[in-house]
């Protein structure tokens, strides 16, 4: 099986205190670290654990700048056979229609069989998979945390469902797939996998390359567009606790009890 | 004079000379012999290399203090005294064993330098070793059957009891010498019933009371027993002697060797592969221990050389608080599993199978805090640290890291420090050292004679600051010109090089010595000993390091440093000894002696779980965040010694033993009843200022 998984490099929320910029544009990117964004490892896993079972071949893309080469080599350190950078100036500020449309293009350019994202990204809206889907017309599958390969056709995949409950669906191929975490344990990658990969070849493809219109994509294509960005105040209705954490504790207690949460 | 008895070497059966017999048993017993330890041998030419043909002055003292001397076996004194027992008699009777098969074959033989008066002295000497073996094996066999000590037990994942194994030796060893003290007392009750000057037998030895016992016999039954005792003899002998490669006593041949090439310093690591220098890492096609061959041949010695007696396993903690480990059967499976790919009869097995998934579990590996207990007690010199970080190294290598460790590792390679914490906050517990006390920078172009390596934890745990704020008052209290590293000092990394990601240690050592060194200082000091023992052991190239109690008992003794009086003995202390500290770098009086030289402190001692036996409080570094099967906590085991001791106060000299024993207080519900507290933090509250 053919399989295309998308990836973000995005600044890890656990290794960095996100701070917001006085106007509202961004968060502030000084002294940030980043990593690949974690449901698109928990992806890339998926897709290499596939290929084992059932044959074919993993391709990692990306869209961004030359600092995302760091994300796809991480992931080809990781199995993926092949990596994909899509980069040129016009896709920046695409909304979330303009990186699928630029996705998009970038599975036509393929033969695959199965196109997976994260169900989401830390600094994301959680929409190109099933706008990706859409553009392409194919069937598409969202929170999915079990992907069983039955023939070249269909495969079987499990859905979370809010509240803990599980779903299973038949999908057929090709189809796109948005994937949750805890689907498997994605294998560690030190420092010695990424410098076995360090020379290989990835291919970078531009907007002219892939064939997409730059007025489409990009802030210029934008229909999306982010007003304001800021951190809310604190409301009214929480009542922080003080204390010793014993304190809290018997606070809370005293609380849970008071409105019959603990008998 | 005719002889009183027919020798074995003049004897016949049914018309053949006996002779022929007592030549061919030894021929075929030699040579079956050989052709099993020519198996043996076999995978450890396929294995890894490992340079200890090195330092042979060490290892002969090695091998006289903890082989010849049995150092480490009164450790257990019951148990260790029969094996001392047993130990010299079998190398004092070894030369009659020796000397009974060439008689077989040469009448009248006596080794040469074993006439006269020494043949009468040894002769005595050999009765009197064999009579204490025999009772010691005696003693050994009902202790197995019938007090079944628990660190014998073999749980049912780990296989079938020994326990049939241990008895069958025991028995060939009371054969050996029974038939050995027979032929001796038929030959003497023959000569003393024939009127000839007997040979003379030792009181109350075996051979004596053999000799009273056939008192009545007739010629023929002795002749009888003189010749049957002989060929049990020889044949039991030559039985034994190829029995021993099939397991556990394979110790009696290989121990020897392996104390020779035991490991000889504490604290350090094995490089990934012998002869491979650091920076040619990259070259290597695999890292650590994936299949059997992957480990070196001195690991595969210990594998022959375990003797199954539990000890390592009965300090463990991980064992104790049932952590899926049990250093033991780490050897015992590998010995099975070697057995298995290098069978005596039949073909070598082609591929060998990854070690994890077949006979050792992932969890099993990551259960090791490295604390050395099990190495300390190894009466045989088998060493574990470095399979546990060689088989981690190979789980790295395939991506095998459970996910709680991948989150603090990728930290450490971002921002390096395990939380991900930006670097500039490294020096925000400075703000809480108080007035009069200056630390210096190093990254801001100051100068000072003395580094203090904070390292991560003290650096940006809340709790743990307030020891490195005790740490830099007491360094400005003696006096000491010092700084630290701020933003350019990186986790030390002696947990990540522990846990098998050798790559990203290397990365963290080399900014690290970059920084240390720009900064120019004379000596390191640092209050933590897992940085104290990386920058010690796993570092090169540096200023030298002290730990801090070095630095405050140097303060005391030369006045710079005055302690005031303590709590008028109104409560007790313990001192914990960390094991970076103690087992892997001997320093357990200098900690001991700063907190004695508080006037006044009541310090009692958790006699039996102190010093080099002290017992791990869970492990530090990379261990505070994985998430081990465990039936309790170390550290709730180690406060309970402490509560037993009748000690209030827990002293420890390291963060990562405060960080458990503190939880640990809170888990065993002893909260207001026992504290810890740090050394630093200790000294600190009593500097005269």
């Amino acid at each position: 099986m053919e399989i295309l998984v998308c990836v973000k490099r995005v600044p890890d929320s656990a290794e960095n205190e996100i701070e917001v910029k006085g106007d509202g544009s961004d968060i502030k990117r000084d002294d940030l670290v980043y990593s690949v964004n974690e449901w698109d490892n928990y992806a890339v896993e998926e897709a290499i654990q596939i290929v084992d079972r059932s044959g074919g071949s993993v391709t990692v893309v990306t869209i961004g700048s030359e600092d995302s080469e760091e994300v796809v080599r991480r992931e080809m350190a990781m199995g993926a056979n092949n990596g994909l950078m899509l980069v040129d100036p016009a896709f920046e500020g695409s909304d979330g229609r303009g990186i699928a449309a630029i996705l998009k293009a970038a599975v036509q350019k393929g033969t695959y069989d199965l196109v997976l994202c994260g169900a989401q990204a830390d600094d994301g809206a959680a929409q190109v998979g099933g706008m990706l889907a859409a553009l392409l017309d194919w069937p598409y599958a969202s929170l999915v945390n079990k992907i069983e390969v039955q023939d070249g056709k269909k495969i079987k995949i499990g859905r979370e469902i809010e509240g803990g409950n599980q779903e299973i669906n038949e999908i057929e191929l090709p189809c796109v797939l948005s994937i949750q975490t805890g689907i498997n344990e994605p294998r560690y990658v030190g420092i010695r996998g990424i410098r076995k990969v360090a020379s290989v070849e990835i291919p970078v493809l531009n907007a002219a390359a892939l064939g997409v219109d730059a007025a489409a994509v990009g802030k210029a294509g934008a229909r999306v567009k982010r007003l304001d960005y800021f951190v809310p105040q604190a409301g009214a209705g929480a009542e922080m606790l003080q204390g010793s954490t014993d304190e809290i504790a018997a606070k809370l207690i005293d609380l849970l009890k008071a409105k019959g949460g603990l008998k | 004079m005719q002889p009183a008895l027919v020798s074995p070497a003049s004897a016949s059966f049914l018309g053949i000379p006996a002779v022929f017999i007592y030549i061919l048993i030894p021929l075929i017993g030699i040579g079956v012999f050989a052709y099993i330890m020519r198996r043996r041998i076999e995978p450890l030419l396929k294995a890894a290399p490992d340079h200890r043909f090195t330092r042979y002055p060490e290892r002969v003292r090695a091998v006289l203090k903890i082989w010849l001397a049995q150092w480490r076996h009164p450790r257990y004194l019951l148990a260790g005294i029969l094996h001392i027992v047993v130990f010299f008699g079998f190398l004092t009777l070894a030369a009659r064993s020796t000397q009974l098969v060439i008689l077989g074959f040469v009448d009248g033989f006596s080794l040469p330098g074993f006439g006269g008066a020494f043949g009468h002295f040894y002769s005595a000497a050999k009765d009197y070793a064999g009579t204490a073996v025999f009772g010691s094996a005696v003693i050994l066999a009902v202790r197995r059957l019938a007090f079944k000590p628990a660190r014998y037990d073999v749980p049912e994942r780990y296989g079938k009891d020994h326990t049939p194994e241990a008895i069958l030796v025991l028995g060939l060893i009371c054969t050996l010498l029974v038939s050995e003290s027979l032929f001796d007392a038929s030959l003497v009750a023959a000569q003393a019933a024939a009127g000839q000057p007997a040979h003379w037998l030792p009181p109350l030895t075996l051979g004596w009371f053999f000799r009273h016992l056939l008192a009545g016999a007739s010629t023929a039954a002795l002749q009888g027993i003189h010749l049957a005792a002989y060929t049990i003899h020889d044949l039991t002998f030559f039985f034994f002697l190829c029995f021993l490669p099939m397991g556990k006593h394979f110790h009696v041949i290989t121990s020897i060797f392996n104390v020779f090439f035991m490991r000889l310093d504490h604290g350090n690591v094995k490089p990934v592969r012998h002869g491979v220098d650091e920076s040619k890492l990259d070259e290597l096609k695999s890292f650590g221990v994936k299949t059997f061959e992957d480990f070196t041949w001195k690991h595969m010695l210990d594998f022959y050389s375990c003797a199954d007696c539990g000890r390592c396993s009965d300090r463990c903690p991980a064992n104790r608080v049932k952590r899926p480990l049990s250093p033991r059967f780490i050897s015992i499976k590998a010995r099975d599993c070697c057995f298995k790919l290098y069978p005596l009869w039949g073909r070598t097995q082609e591929e060998s199978k990854a070690l994890i998934g077949s006979i050792y579990s992932e969890d099993e590996i990551w259960s090791c805090t490295t604390c050395g207990a099990c190495e300390q007690e190894c009466p045989l010199g088998i060493e574990y640290i470095d399979k546990m970080v060689d088989l981690r190294r190979g789980m790295v290598d395939e991506g095998m890291v459970p996910q709680s460790l991948q989150k603090p590792l990728s930290a450490l390679e971002k921002r390096g420090n395990p939380w991900g914490k930006l670097e500039k906050k490294r020096v925000d517990w400075i703000a809480g050292v108080g007035e009069g006390c200056r630390v210096k920078l190093f990254e801001k172009g100051e100068a000072a004679e003395t580094l203090y390596f904070v390292d991560s934890i003290t650096s940006y745990d809340d709790r743990m600051q307030k020891v490195a704020q005790a740490t830099a008052r007491i360094l400005c209290a003696a006096g000491v010109d010092f700084g630290v590293l701020g933003k350019d000092e990186k986790d030390s990394g002696h947990e990540v090089r522990r846990f098998g990601e050798e790559m990203l240690f290397q990365t963290l050592k080399e900014q690290n010595t970059e920084a240390i060194k720009a900064a120019e200082v004379k000596r390191i000091v640092t209050a933590d000993p897992h940085a104290y023992n990386a920058l010690e052991k796993d570092y090169s190239g540096l200023p030298p390091v002290q730990h801090i109690s070095e630095v405050i008992v140097d303060a005391v003794r030369s006045g710079r440093l005055t302690l005031t009086p303590g709590d008028n003995g109104s409560k007790t202390y313990t001192y914990h000894d960390p094991c970076y500290l103690g087992r892997h770098n001997a320093l357990y009086d200098l900690p001991r002696q700063a907190i004695d030289a508080i006037p006044g402190i009541r310090r009692a001692e958790m006699t039996g779980d102190c010093r080099d036996r002290s017992f791990c409080c869970g492990g530090g570094g990379l261990m505070l965040f994985y998430e081990p099967e465990e039936e309790q906590r170390m550290g709730v085991v180690r406060v309970k010694m402490a509560q037993e001791a009748g000690a209030d106060v827990i002293i420890t000299a390291c963060p990562f033993c405060l960080v458990n024993i503190e939880d640990a207080i809170k888990v065993a519900g002893l909260e207001g009843r026992m504290e810890a507290i740090d050394l630093c933090e200790l000294i600190d509250r009593h500097i005269q200022r």
